[in-house]
C-alpha cells in the first residue's frame, strides 16, 4: 500500500497542489506551514552544477513515516506530507517538501522543523554532487545532527 | 542465508549494491568480522569507521543487534538527505 502522506519520487512536485491536497476536508485548520528545500548551486565554497540523490528503498519511505507519527505525537496536528525527490537535480529544483496542517500555528511550525530536522539526520538519502573538479559524495554536517539534538531535550 | 545491501559511497567502493551470504552469523559484528577479512577497504569502512550506520530489516541497528536467516542487513554512511 502506498502511503499518500510520504512519498520518494523522480517527478517534482508542485506547493499549491499539494498544500490543497493536505487541507481538503479538514475544516478545523488554521494553519499550514510548508518547507521546500532546494539545489543550491554552491556548497562548501564550491560551484555545484548537478545532484543525484539516493535512497533506500522500503527504509526510506519507514524512516520517513516514523518521523511523521512522532511529529502528531508531539503536536496537534490535523495532516502532514513529506514529498522528497530522488536522482539527478540541478541548481534551483525542488528537493523536499515537508506541509503541516494544523488548528494553530505554533504547532504547524514547530512540527514542520521537528520533521525536517529529523529528516536531515535519520532517512536514509545520501546526496552526490557534481562540481568543476568532478563528482564527490556529500559528507554529513554536524551542525544538522545539532539541530535534531535539541528536540531530545 | 543473509542479504546485504550496501550504499552511496560503500557500493561504489565495494563495486556492488547487494549480495547473498550463505552463512549463519549471530550478530551484525560477527557479519562484519567476516566481512572484514576480505581485504583493507572492507575493513576500513565496516569495521574501523566509527561512522558506519547499520539497519537490520529496515530499521537501525548496531553491532550487538542479533541476525537470523532472511534478515536484510545494510551499511550505509551518515545519510545526507534534504
Amino acid at each position: 500500500m502506498n502511503n499518500p502522506f510520504v512519498r520518494v519520487q523522480i517527478e517534482d512536485f508542485d506547493l499549491s497542489t499539494e498544500v490543497n491536497w493536505l487541507r481538503e476536508n479538514h475544516t478545523d485548520v488554521g494553519a499550514v506551514v510548508a518547507f521546500v528545500g532546494t539545489v543550491r548551486d554552491i556548497n562548501e565554497g564550491d560551484d555545484v552544477q548537478q545532484l543525484e540523490l539516493e535512497h533506500y528503498p522500503g527504509m526510506t519511505e519507514k524512516a520517513l513515516e516514523n518521523i511523521r507519527q512522532e511529529a502528531h505525537k508531539r503536536w496537534h496536528l490535523e495532516s502532514s506530507l513529506i514529498i522528497h525527490r530522488i536522482g539527478k537535480m540541478q541548481p534551483k529544483d525542488q528537493i523536499v517538501l515537508v506541509a503541516v496542517a494544523s488548528r494553530h500555528r505554533d504547532n504547524a511550525f514547530e512540527a514542520s522543523h521537528y520533521i525536517m530536522d529529523y529528516l536531515k539526520t535519520n532517512a536514509p538519502f545520501w546526496k552526490k554532487e557534481w562540481t568543476p573538479e568532478g563528482e564527490r559524495w556529500v559528507d554529513a554536517r554536524l551542525s544538522d545532527e545539532q539541530a535534531m539534538q535539541r528536540w531530545l531535550a | 542465508m543473509v542479504n546485504i545491501l550496501y550504499f552511496a559511497s560503500f557500493r561504489e567502493v565495494f563495486g556492488q549494491a547487494q549480495e547473498q551470504i550463505p552463512a549463519q552469523f549471530a550478530n551484525v559484528g560477527e557479519l562484519i568480522h567476516n566481512l572484514a577479512e576480505r581485504g583493507e577497504h572492507w575493513r576500513e569502512i565496516l569495521l574501523e569507521n566509527a561512522q558506519v550506520q547499520i539497519a537490520v530489516n529496515h530499521d537501525i541497528a548496531n553491532r550487538d543487534t542479533p541476525i537470523k536467516a532472511g534478515d536484510e542487513v545494510a551499511f550505509f554512511p551518515p545519510v545526507t538527505g534534504g
